[in-house]
């Protein structure tokens, strides 16, 4: 349990920076195939109805134009189901939205055409030449005019048993029974995905049935077979390539209308084509952290002991695509509460299709449910951390099941101690520096420790190095480093002589890398493919070297690039073993998947974040002093790489809570902050001193690792931590984020 | 983009020459704010003028006070130590303002004609007067969080979002400008115009004009603070900004000069208000009424009655801190 600078395992530096520092590193607009040329998309102009025409001829006539492709004149996938009456259909899967498939318009910013020409500048121009006439129908994108529209998701219909569906334990709104409650609502708007890299793909047509896709995803393989669905293709005949992804944050777990667009457009023109969205077309098409309204009822007995929680939500969805997310699930977990029930709902709108944005429901639904947590406590004269102990649950209330791990309550200790939580006042408003009022806050997050299966080959040449390889992503958390660093753990072969290869759906099964799991996947199957080269290396020393004949797994051990025995001192490297056998390779695929004990244990990683803020009394300006975060996410593999995205998160968490805010014209649904001077995402001056902890236990029900997960507890009670603080410092309880320098100057305590 | 000539004259003369023959040609400095104009559609210059090369980017000093190039860029004049040492709320604004990527681009005359950032304005399907006369004004009744309250009308409630001219302003500069009919000087206040039923002309500039230059005369404001309420510590424009310079002896004000940014369609000289503190005792009251004072004819809409709270507030705390009352 140290600082993340005092780390006992000695990090290793991230395998591929060299790569990314010089420009080497190449992403998805950075192929230029012979041939290449451009695709620029035209997007509507309204929200909802359709197209009366296109005059494309200037634009056709433009200098350097090969196609103008709309409805008018593209080819169909011939994966598009054909019926014309119900032209999409709920699934975050695949392609819902037909594109170029009629002349319907379904959000603003749909693309409606794309301009291919032979550079990037023509195509730009040719497409603003294009001139498109619509006839408008009344569209529906207000949250708060069609809130009562809200509706259960199909997919909690059809089960049940889904965590979506309704869930009462106990008593329904058990809580007003309660000697202190408290009932709020809580809101934040729709946060755009805004990575450094802008989506963008590269399309080649190889033959008439092979296409190779370099584009920006967060899974080869499910990018694969979405398209080779698509395009009625065999799935060996889709490649898709993506080793380097620049920041992705949940935006590539489904594909969009562009990488179509782009196909389609290939296929007429039959060359290469590369299409990368402008920064405001990211606002428009490819997922966002849906707007969403909750309300929490939570009530306490005078001495701190949870009665109930009732916890429902609306997020909002498009009109052809329900998008769902885990935003009550906290709810039913952290806390012993007998009497706990859920509502979740989803808002169909005339937009574009949300998606997972870091800590994805999870970071939504702890707003609520922490900040709720906060207000309780204030009602019951209580410090938050000792109401929070007092409700702190050793086994998971929801599943009736034993925990895998839970090392929370350590985290709160470590936290609560860095931060200086003795300092933090009861009362409101009580500590101030001048004009700046000082306050400490905190929040907790959990998200599930999940496991899915994967295959990793492994290739171990003569000269002992070896080669891994994995369709897996790296969005930017450090997968190959990690990974690396697990195989030197398991076969003792030093960090520069292993390369670990992915991003190529023609490597061995991966999912995503989502929902904090590659390492807990990915790494498993790692540990297997080094445990069968380990087997047959071993099957080598007992042929041909004489000490090792007759020896067990458990009587080797497998150092510095070296087998030895673990009583004698008898060693040889693995090249050398390799020469003298007369062995070119070793190859091996294995597979790893979690089992039964996923039954028999919850497993969820936890986070604590406290926050210092000053807040000026005057300006209503809001200043994070100081963050301290605290992880319980299992083993910590690498700890600069983990701290990394512990620091990342909660920057996002800044963001969440003080100045995301994607801001719509409903008169013409259309958003108007739509580029990053506009849309604000925290600067360096806004992001403090950030000390980050691991609790650093493994679990060894989640995989053999003993690892958890980091990547979405980092964000995830963030965002309450530093409303929390801002309610101490000022009494001011903002309840809709973002808490901007407005909204703190005209709220009265 | 649409193609567009290129060229490079090394002097003024030529440089306007070079406009003169041709109606769709602009002048290009920094390139930080037309290049985005060019980007989305709402400039489309069939030739462009690159002054870069024409000598006009020296500061110099006088007995009357400063002489500074139109083509100094935003980071050397913040920088430079005799502005600093002399003008420092000159300094403090241009630091305010933009990243430090831009302030390295951009130059003093580019940044007296930035236009306006109304979403509005830069969003080529929806309604705006400044871009398109008679479309309407797309804020007027839709988000105008970051819009005027002083000096607005019916077609247009945009914003000039300098730092720079909010302290150009109170330290009452003189802006050079260099046209076919010779030279002419015109003093800040008169240079930038209220939107009237001509929101799409920002300033008074002719149309073959180039900025040569500004001068700022010595001043005696020697207490002054540049103060910005903005959404994030930097790369945002001003929801409220204040440019305060006092003229103090002892506690006693000589005299004041005030303006804001952010609340009007050009930087906001509140010369009542200085004549109001003219001879008054430094105090938080005195400030708070300023602040009060300054508020009259003030007009909000539907998302920005925030700034009716937040700019008087932003007054007097400006005051308190140029005056020494209290810390920045």
């Amino acid at each position: 349990m140290e600082k993340i600078s005092q780390s006992v395992r000695e990090p290793l530096h991230r395998v591929d920076s060299r790569l990314k520092v010089t420009g080497a590193a190449k992403y998805s607009a950075e192929y230029p195939l012979p041939g290449l040329v451009y695709a620029v998309l035209v997007t509507s102009t309204i929200a909802k109805g359709s197209i009366k025409s296109i005059d494309s001829k200037a634009a056709g006539n433009a200098p350097g134009v090969l196609a103008v492709i709309s409805h008018v004149n593209a080819i169909r996938p011939p994966g598009y189901p054909a019926d014309n009456e119900h032209p999409t259909e709920p699934s975050t899967r695949g392609q819902p939205l037909r594109v170029f498939y009629n002349n319907k318009v379904y959000f603003n910013g749909q693309p409606i055409a794309v301009v291919v020409a032979d550079t990037f500048e023509r195509a730009t121009y040719a497409a603003s030449l294009l001139k498109i006439s619509y006839s408008k129908e009344e569209h529906r994108t207000d949250f708060h005019a069609h809130r009562d529209k809200a509706v259960l998701p199909e997919s909690a219909k059809r089960n049940p048993r889904s965590g979506l569906a309704d869930y009462d334990r106990g008593e329904v709104d058990g809580y007003k029974k309660a000697a202190v409650k408290l009932e709020a609502e809580y809101e934040h708007p729709a946060e755009m995905h805004n990575p450094m890299e802008l989506q963008a793909i590269t399309v080649h047509w190889e033959a008439h049935n092979k296409l190779t896709l370099y584009d920006k995803v967060q899974g080869t393989q499910p990018t694969q077979q979405n398209f080779a669905r698509e395009w009625k293709l065999p799935v060996e005949n889709v490649k898709v390539i993506a080793p380097f992804v620049g920041g992705a944050f949940g935006n590539g777990l489904h594909n969009w209308p562009h990488e179509t667009a782009a196909i389609i457009a290939s296929k007429m023109v039959n060359r290469p084509v590369k299409l990368m969205l402008t920064r405001e077309q990211m606002f428009f098409m490819v997922g966002y952290r849906p707007r969403t309204w909750q309300k929490i009822g939570i009530g306490a007995s005078a001495d701190g002991k949870i009665v109930g929680i009732s916890h429902s939500s609306i997020g909002q969805t498009s009109s052809y695509e329900q998008f769902t997310e885990s935003t009550l699930q906290q709810s039913k977990m952290m806390y012993t509460a007998p009497n706990v029930s859920t509502r979740y709902r989803i808002l169909p709108l005339d937009l574009s299709t949300p998606i997972w944005m870091r800590g994805p429901g999870e970071a939504t639904g702890a707003f609520a449910l922490e900040s709720a947590m906060d207000e309780l406590a204030y009602l019951l004269k209580m410090d938050p951390l000792t109401f929070r102990l007092a409700n702190y649950t050793d086994s998971d209330p929801e599943k009736k099941l034993p925990w895998s791990t839970k090392f929370l309550k350590e985290c709160f200790e470590m936290g609560s101690k860095a931060i200086g939580w003795e300092k933090r006042k009861l009362e409101p408003g009580m500590l101030s520096d001048g004009h700046w009022q000082i306050g400490y806050g905190m929040g907790v997050g959990t998200f599930g420790a999940n496991r899915g299966g994967a295959k990793v080959r492994g290739k171990l040449y003569a000269n002992g190095s070896l080669v891994l390889q994995s369709a897996v992503t790296d969005i930017g958390p450090g997968t190959g480093t990690a990974m690396t660093q697990v195989a030197v753990d398991h076969i003792g072969i030093s960090a520069k002589s292993i390369t670990f290869q992915l991003g190529n759906s023609e490597f061995p099964q991966a999912g995503n890398q989502g929902g904090s799991s590659t390492v807990n996947s990915v790494g498993s199957a790692v540990i297997a493919a080094c445990m069968a080269l380990k087997t047959d290396l071993l099957a080598l020393a007992d042929k041909h070297i004489p000490e090792f004949k007759g020896k067990s797994l458990e009587q080797v051990v497998f150092e510095k690039d070296s087998i030895r025995l673990k009583d004698k001192d008898v060693s040889m490297s693995l090249s050398e073993l390799m020469k003298k056998s007369g062995t070119a390779d070793l190859d091996v695929i294995e597979e790893a998947k979690p089992g039964e004990e996923r039954k028999a244990y919850s497993m969820y990683s936890y986070s604590v974040h406290f926050a210092e803020v000053h807040v000026h009394s005057i300006t209503g300006r809001v200043k994070v002093k100081k963050v301290v975060t605290c992880a319980d996410a299992g083993v910590i593999l690498n700890k600069k790489t983990a701290g990394n995205q512990m620091i990342g998160g909660v920057t996002g968490g800044i963001g969440m809570a003080l100045q995301e805010d994607a801001v719509m014209d409903h008169r013409f649904g259309r958003y108007i902050t739509k580029d990053l001077a506009d849309y604000h995402v925290p600067v360096h001056a806004d992001v403090p001193d950030i000390e980050v902890f691991f609790a650093d236990k493994p679990d060894y029900i989640v995989d053999p690792m003993g690892t958890k997960g980091i990547g979405e507890i980092a964000i995830i009670g963030v965002a309450p931590a530093i409303t929390n603080a801002i309610f101490n410092a000022t009494g001011k309880r903002i309840r809709e984020l973002p808490v901007t320098p407005d909204k703190l100057n005209i709220t009265r305590t | 983009m649409k193609q567009f000539q290129y060229v490079r004259p090394t002097e003024a003369g030529l440089a306007i020459n070079a406009l003169l023959k041709d109606s769709g040609a602009k002048f290009v400095a920094g390139g930080t704010n037309l290049l985005d104009l060019m980007k989305r559609g709402i400039e489309a210059p069939e030739r462009l003028v690159d002054i870069n090369r024409l000598p006009l980017k020296e500061i110099t000093k006088n007995d009357q006070g400063f002489n500074i190039g139109a083509l100094t860029l935003n980071s050397s004049l913040a920088e430079h130590k005799d502005i600093r040492k002399d003008l420092p709320l000159l300094s403090q604004a241009l630091l305010a303002g933009a990243s430090a990527q831009l302030r390295n681009m951009a130059t003093v005359g580019g940044n007296l004609l930035q236009r306006t950032r109304c979403p509005y304005f830069y969003d080529t399907s929806m309604p705006c007067n400044k871009r398109l006369p008679g479309s309407g004004c797309g804020a007027l009744k839709g988000f105008n969080r970051m819009h005027a309250i002083f000096g607005a009308s019916e077609h247009c409630i945009a914003v000039n979002p300098s730092d720079m001219n909010v302290a150009l302003s109170a330290l009452d500069a003189i802006v050079q400008l260099s046209g076919p009919k010779g030279k002419r000087n015109i003093p800040i206040q008169d240079f930038h115009r209220l939107p009237g039923d001509r929101p799409e002309l920002d300033s008074v500039i002719g149309k073959n004009e180039l900025i040569t230059g500004i001068s700022i005369p010595t001043s005696a404001l020697k207490h002054v603070h540049y103060l910005k309420i903005r959404d994030r510590s930097s790369y945002a424009f001003a929801l409220v900004s204040v440019a305060a310079a006092l003229d103090l002896e002892g506690t006693t004000i000589r005299w004041a000069s005030l303006a804001m940014g952010g609340v009007a369609h050009k930087p906001w000289r509140l010369t009542e208000v200085e004549t109001f503190l003219a001879g008054q005792q430094i105090s938080a009251g005195l400030f708070q009424e300023a602040g009060t004072l300054a508020m009259r004819g003030a007009k909000a809409y539907e998302h920005n009655e925030f700034k009716l709270k937040l700019a008087p507030l932003s007054i007097g705390h400006a005051l308190s801190i140029a005056s020494g009352l209290v810390k920045a």
